[in-house]
């Protein structure tokens, strides 16, 4: 995927926009696995507003990486290893689309079976998200404040104030 | 079905590794912060294969018998990506600072700066 080329690229431009790219590729990825909402937010927030917030950063601190002098053999080591035993790890995981998998078998069928008549929506995502699970995101909404209150303490102390850092991170659900 | 089933997984652990590599090899902070994202979109990867069905369909409720996937998972993930971005915009707006602070926002060289001093 994407991902490599990412690596590789020391034009931080450059980087940006594959990250963006890499992000739409992910969105439809979601889309391909029902997950609609998640494909939504990701499509606006990961592509969108990470893309312009990076490219705003970038206006400000340069957009050449310089080359990595050290040598990449320990990171690789560690990385190599890491996915290894990652790898071990996924060979008990239950396999993918089993509908017999543990993760279907708690709260999920309730919120399947009874949310239509007890919240009365149609979307299950949007009456789990904003009913059974609202103190989750209210939590969330407390996470973005705290974010949005140090972006602007960070940037109002700058001499030259620049205006668009710090807005439009406040948006999605 | 056996071993194939098991490919979403590999995925995932193959984006995490890209990512984490990034993370741990690149002196360069915004690269670093892209590396992180690499990184926590693979979880989100992970989390929205698990919640998968196959031959299910997306969670919105319609007439008749359907078979739904998972929808927790989608919901715990639609909180995650937009917290995300905001510690995204955060470490965004640090890198801002030390640039302002030291000039570059190469690691080895923030080292020199801070053992001049």
């Amino acid at each position: 995927m994407t991902a490599i080329a990412l690596l590789r690229i020391r034009n931080l431009v450059a980087v940006v926009m594959l990250a963006g790219i890499y992000s739409l590729l992910s969105a439809g990825l979601f889309t391909v696995m029902d997950a609609v909402d998640v494909a939504f937010t990701e499509a606006v927030v990961g592509a969108g507003i990470s893309t312009v917030l990076m490219l705003g950063t970038l206006a400000l601190v340069g957009r050449k990486e310089k080359a990595p002098d050290r040598h990449p053999v320990l990171p690789l080591f560690v990385v190599l290893v890491t996915g290894a035993a990652l790898v071990y790890g996924t060979l008990d995981m239950p396999r993918f689309g089993d509908p017999g998998n543990p993760i279907h078998h708690h709260v999920a069928p309730r919120y399947l079976e009874e949310s239509g008549h007890e919240i009365g929506i149609p979307n299950v995502v949007t009456s789990v998200l904003a009913s059974y699970r609202g103190y989750d995101t209210m939590g969330e909404i407390t996470v973005i404040f705290t974010a949005v209150v140090g972006v602007v303490l960070l940037m109002a102390t700058r001499r030259r104030r620049w205006p668009g850092e710090g807005k439009g991170d406040d948006d999605g659900g | 079905m056996s071993v194939l089933g098991l490919f979403n997984y590999w995925i995932f652990v193959f984006l995490m590794m890209v990512g984490f590599y990034i993370l741990i090899s690149r002196g360069n902070l915004v690269k670093k912060i892209i590396g992180l994202n690499i990184f926590q979109t693979s979880v989100f990867i992970l989390y929205i294969s698990m919640g998968k069905v196959t031959g299910g369909t997306a969670p919105i409720l319609v007439e008749g018998d359907a078979v739904y996937s998972n929808p927790l998972p989608h919901v715990l993930i639609l909180t995650a990506i937009v917290v995300g971005v905001a510690t995204t915009a955060l470490g965004l707006s640090l890198v801002v600072r030390i640039k302002e602070a030291y000039g570059t926002i190469e690691e080895d060289e923030i080292q020199a700066e801070d053992l001049r001093s």
